[in-house]
């Protein structure tokens, strides 16, 4: 402590409570360690911010992305060195790919020990410089409060994303005078409004479109409620049919007029074949995925394509569009809005293009072989909806034939209720995410929808629920298999099912007492929704063995390297091989 | 099946970035991790209060992924502006070479006399080596590295380029 200093002193982990109450944080993610004990110190001393520990560190960050989606606040994460910080990397890499605002707080060893090989010593800024959108190694704790006040912009300004703050544990011991700042930079500028030439030209373009459609995703639940009452008010204007990408379900109602379902691989025939024969195409808020797009050649390949997205690199980084508008989303849609209802254009007569839609929905692609013996997957999602749809569910997922499904079948009607790992695509992401959710609406009904093989991923995190007395529910979609990966192998390499039958599996139901939560199984469709209503009245957690038919495979799906015209539809249309070309896509 | 080749173009991009720590890492970092190709870099403070630096990178790709390479760095917090040179007109690029030669007899007189005509400067000389110091544009420099091998070429630094728009405007 300065003596001399006009100014109380305060430890640079203080300064890092005090600065995190002052942005509004009141939960934290996290696991101690050896280089965050002074912040651990602090936190102990304080009340404002809850700390909630999880069992690994991945799970901070899953959690901390599920606690971000749910509630539209960043999540924020507080971790130890080294093998802290490197197991927390998969939640940040997954937060970096789906835009999700989080703070990552990390220990590092003392500043003069940096480089030195010392005891869980780990590069975490170089570590982590690729995976999140910045990072920092704070090396005086003057610095740390304006460290944590930039941070928080940037990682809810313009597209969202994690921000890495990496701490010396001496810099959290040594104390600084609490009014030191740092001048505020104001050296990152963000897209807001769009420029109004390019809206005209787009209002334009959509009025005059015989055969518009509305390609929807993320960036619309990202740029807030008000973006999703933007898009639903767009559609009725103009009324062009709506899709949207994994990310952006729940943007426009599934209870919608004009909801096509979502697109791309495992997406609807509708969906697909419209965005394939549309006229305008007009994406707001997603990014041409591979996911999406099929074969890029072949995709759409008659349209005139808008693209509205808060990042220019999502410009003609894989799709060459024809009016790139780099704006916020949900301002964009407002002045689209705005334009159409000032120039008085009238709902384009759309029949036609309505009534060929009609007759691809007509195919009726996510019907399935029904069966009186076996629980199918998709039967088990369909229950599973029709009794929590009055109760607007939070949904989270793990990654597999299980997510695609639980994205068909699990209709969402408002923004905030689906969190799924979509770019990253990480396996045990759900159940912490469920957890997060969990903390940000402890109200709320929160269901994890996971397969057997990626629940096990993080399954450790079912005692932090128990710990936090969090009544999530876990409803797995048991076949035995890591479904995705043996369907590959059925389509791609001749069913030689390498390494992909989930052997030796847990008796979910003892592990669930074993953790304190109530275990539910059920194999009979009979007794589904029996069981269903009995998971949903337990007022705790609840992991549910659903049993399914083992072989079923999640279809419709585009094959990879297919154009979206070339949909297999059912199990029979499957060849067994594909050319080099297609094998190495993912 | 075989990996296919694009055809590439090659362009100078100039980045105004913060002069801190992990900037040069981030965006080296950042060209390695998408794929992109670096031919070379350089990297100076510029600024008087030593905030901001100038960094000069040419890279090669074809048309599309040189406006992902720009979009890509502009998405950086510490870079401020990127510019394409190559792109936006007429502009100079410089680079500075180190040569060093070492000969004797008529080889070292040759050697002496290219560096004459390509106004390269002696700053160093032994009885049996000279180090040359010339600037230009990367062919000049690269023909007369080509023509120093011939009379006893020992080693050469090159600092990679940097260059300005031409007139009075910033870049």
């Amino acid at each position: 402590m300065n003596k001399d200093s006009p100014v109380p002193e305060k430890s640079g982990a203080e300064i890092l409570i005090d600065t995190l109450i002052e942005q509004g944080v009141d939960t934290v993610f996290g696991y101690p360690g050896g280089a965050v004990l002074p912040i651990y110190d602090a936190l102990f001393q304080q009340t404002k911010i809850r700390h909630v520990l999880v069992r690994h560190e991945a799970g901070a960050a899953h959690a901390a992305e599920g606690y971000a989606r749910s509630t539209g606040k960043p999540g924020v994460v507080l971790v130890t060195s080294g093998p802290g910080a490197t197991n927390a990397v998969t939640g940040i890499a997954d937060a970096f790919m789906d835009s999700i605002p989080l703070i990552v707080l990390t220990g590092q060893v003392a500043t003069n020990l940096i480089g030195s090989d010392a005891f869980q010593e780990a590069d975490t800024i170089g570590i982590t410089r690729h995976c999140s959108k910045h990072n920092y190694l704070v090396k005086d704790p003057a610095e740390l409060a304006t460290v944590v006040r930039e941070a928080f912009t940037i990682a809810t300004k313009g597209r969202p994303g994690p921000v890495v703050i990496d701490i010396p544990k001496n810099v959290q011991v040594a104390t600084a005078a609490t009014d030191v700042k740092r001048p505020a930079r104001t050296r990152f500028t963000f897209a807001g409004e769009a420029d109004y030439a390019e809206i005209n030209r787009a209002v334009e373009l959509i009025a005059n479109a015989k055969a518009p459609i509305l390609y929807t995703g993320g960036g619309i639940i990202n740029s807030g409620p008000a973006a999703s009452e933007a898009l639903r008010e767009l559609a009725e204007l103009t009324g062009a049919p709506v899709t949207s990408t994994l990310m952006g379900l729940g943007a426009y109602p599934a209870s919608g007029e004009a909801w096509l379902g979502m697109l791309g691989m495992h997406g609807t025939y509708e969906a697909n074949m419209a965005m394939n024969q549309c006229d305008v195409m007009v994406c707001l808020g997603a990014r041409f995925d591979d996911r999406v797009t099929g074969r890029l050649d072949a995709f759409s390949p008659g349209s005139i394509k808008i693209h509205v997205d808060i990042d220019r690199s999502s410009m003609n980084k894989t799709v060459r569009v024809d009016l790139p508008i780099v704006a916020d989303v949900g301002t964009a849609m407002r002045q689209m809005i705005d334009v159409w209802k000032g120039r008085k254009y009238k709902k384009q007569p759309l029949d036609q293009w309505w009534s060929r839609i009609a007759g691809w929905r007509a195919v009726d692609c996510l019907s399935y072989p029904g069966s009186t013996q076996e629980i199918m997957p998709q039967y088990a999602i369909e229950r599973l909806f029709e009794a929590t749809k009055d109760k607007a569910p939070i949904i989270t997922t793990e990654v597999g034939q299980h997510q695609m499904w639980a994205a068909q079948h699990f209709h969402f009607d408002a923004p905030n209720k689906w969190l799924t790992s979509g770019g990253l695509g990480t396996m045990g992401y759900g159940l912490p995410a469920a957890i997060g959710a969990q903390m940000g609406d402890p109200d709320a009904l929160v269901i994890d929808i996971a397969g057997e093989a990626s629940i096990q991923m993080n399954i450790q995190e079912m005692a932090t629920a128990t710990q936090y007395r969090l009544p999530v529910k876990v409803f797995i979609l048991n076949n035995e298999w890591m479904g995705m990966v043996r369907q590959w192998q059925e389509l791609t390499y001749e069913s030689r099912y390498s390494e992909s039958y989930s052997d030796s599996l847990p008796d979910f139901v003892a592990l669930a007492e074993a953790y304190g939560w109530k275990g539910i199984r059920c194999d009979d469709p009979a007794k589904l929704d029996d069981a269903i209503a009995e998971m949903l009245a337990y007022d705790g957690p609840v992991m549910f063995d659903c049993r399914v038919h083992k072989t079923s495979n999640c279809f419709p799906m585009i094959p990879s390297g297919a154009a979206h015209t070339d949909m297999i539809l059912s199990a029979d249309q499957v060849s067994g091989t594909m050319d080099d070309e297609a094998k190495a896509l993912v | 099946m075989h990996i296919k080749q694009e055809l590439t173009e090659r362009h100078v991009l100039t980045l105004t970035v913060d002069n801190e720590s992990g900037t040069l890492a981030r965006i080296a970092g950042m060209f390695t991790s998408r794929g992109y190709n670096i031919d070379s870099l350089t990297v100076a403070d510029i600024s008087e209060d030593h905030t901001t630096s100038r960094i000069t990178i040419v890279t090669k790709g074809p048309p599309p992924v040189i406006d992902q390479i720009i979009a890509q760095c502009e998405r950086l917090i510490p870079v401020h502006k990127v510019t394409d040179l190559t792109e936006a007109g007429p502009h100079v690029e410089r680079e500075l070479a180190l040569v060093k030669v070492s000969s004797v007899g008529d080889q070292r007189v040759e050697a002496m006399r290219l560096a004459d005509i390509y106004r390269a400067r002696v700053i160093d000389a032994t009885i049996n080596s000279f180090i040359f110091e010339i600037t230009g544009g990367p062919e000049k420099i690269d023909t007369f590295v080509a023509l120093m091998r011939e009379v006893g070429l020992v080693e050469v630094g090159r600092t990679g380029i940097v260059g300005l728009m031409r007139g009075a405007d910033a870049s």
